[in-house]
């Protein structure tokens, strides 16, 4: 009977880094971004290195949604720079979203998908990208100008330095090893995340 | 569609694009659609928005979701069809309280000549509410101006998601 196979895809080799030191290293400053955090892992993550900052909206549900709610916040603040970390099975919901954003390509806008190759949230089952479906390739093929795949500790520097330079819409693949995130406490209620974000950042209106 | 045929779309879509950035709209998100065909390529034509092209209706939820964020208003232009499309990403806009507009042009509909467009076009007043938008019906031209004029204080005065229909005794059933 057919079952999800191990497909033969150019290989990425097995991942080796511990998200709980790769994500920080990756994002050195997350407080010169507005944050959109997909749910799970990255939410957790991003909440946590940026000590619950209001600035930062994380997701708790409406998988899929990360991507093109980045953009939209890139959009109406094309002033500010925008930080988009989601996760692969947050992004395999809707991998047309890359090709929206790829076709706006905003240039305050850098995309970093945490791939874990795990549903992290439901009991870790093994996502598509455990299977060698190749995120990066896919960002690549939608057309995102720029796209980095950060695999060891010696690819971290690079991806750093384009995650803080910026100068136009990114994508950067940080594949980790399966094993738990940052954690840190936070309020789940999106209308009050909302209102938070707003009143940071446009003041009481 | 009935524009190409002579029935005039011309003239209340016009009006409703003027009518959408009198209110400050400046993004505007869509699936191509011909019932919509003035209002994107308005958008499209116009340096003072941006066009967004969806490759499926619900990232224009996240994305007016992101918008709101940043301070911007935006309208996701789709068919009947996508609205079912919408439904788990509404989350998103009803527990957050994020205000949405969304105007939809109806298939499925009054004269409806394809018999795939109606379990849809049947469903999607039903499915939106059941989400929590609220959803009002345009069937006459002369009530697009009132009806969206309310439909925008709802949604930007008040916070709240509202999907408009623009139903096929108003946008004409395609011809097949």
């Amino acid at each position: 009977m057919a079952r999800p196979q191990r497909m033969q895809t150019q290989g990425h080799p097995d991942p080796v880094l511990d998200r709980r030191e790769a994500v920080p290293a990756l994002i050195e400053r997350p407080q010169d971004f507005l944050v959109i955090a997909g749910l799970a892992g990255a939410a957790q993550e991003l909440t946590s290195i940026t000590q619950d900052s209001a600035l930062n909206f994380p997701l708790g549900g409406a998988m899929g949604a990360a991507v093109t709610m980045a953009l939209g916040l890139a959009l109406a603040q094309p002033k500010r720079r925008v930080l988009c970390v989601t996760g692969d099975g947050e992004l395999l919901m809707n991998l047309g979203s890359l090709a929206t954003v790829a076709a706006m390509n905003p240039p305050n806008l850098t995309i970093v998908c945490v791939d874990n190759c795990r549903y992290g949230e439901t009991g870790n089952q093994e996502t598509h990208t455990g299977m060698g479906v190749r995120l990066d390739a896919i960002a690549e093929g939608s057309g995102i100008p720029v796209v980095f795949t950060v695999n060891t500790a010696a690819d971290l520097p690079e991806g750093r330095r384009l995650v803080s330079e910026g100068g136009g819409l990114a994508f950067i693949l940080l594949r980790v090893k399966e094993g738990p995130a940052l954690r840190f406490k936070r309020r789940l209620e999106p209308a009050w995340v909302r209102d938070r974000f707003r009143g940071a950042l446009l003041g009481s209106d | 569609m009935a524009d190409d045929e002579g029935h005039g779309l011309e003239g209340w879509q016009h009006a409703l694009y003027d009518q959408l950035r009198a209110a400050d709209i400046t993004q505007f998100a869509y699936v191509p659609d011909a019932g919509h065909r003035i209002l994107i390529d308005r958008s499209l034509a116009d340096p003072d928005v941006h066009s967004v092209a969806l490759t499926t209706e619900e990232e224009g939820v996240a994305m007016l979701a992101g918008a709101d964020l940043g301070g911007a208003r935006g309208v996701l232009l789709m068919q009947s069809s996508g609205a079912g499309n919408c439904i788990n990403m509404l989350s998103l806009t009803v527990g957050g309280r994020f205000p949405l507009l969304t105007l939809i042009s109806m298939r499925g509909d009054f004269g409806e000549g394809n018999p795939w467009q109606f379990p849809m076009g049947q469903a999607t007043q039903k499915v939106l509410e059941a989400m929590g938008l609220i959803v009002m019906r345009i069937d006459r031209p002369e009530d697009v101006t009132p009806t969206v004029a309310a439909a925008l204080t709802m949604v930007f005065q008040s916070g709240f998601a509202v999907a408009v229909l623009l139903g096929q005794r108003l946008i004409g059933a395609k011809k097949f």
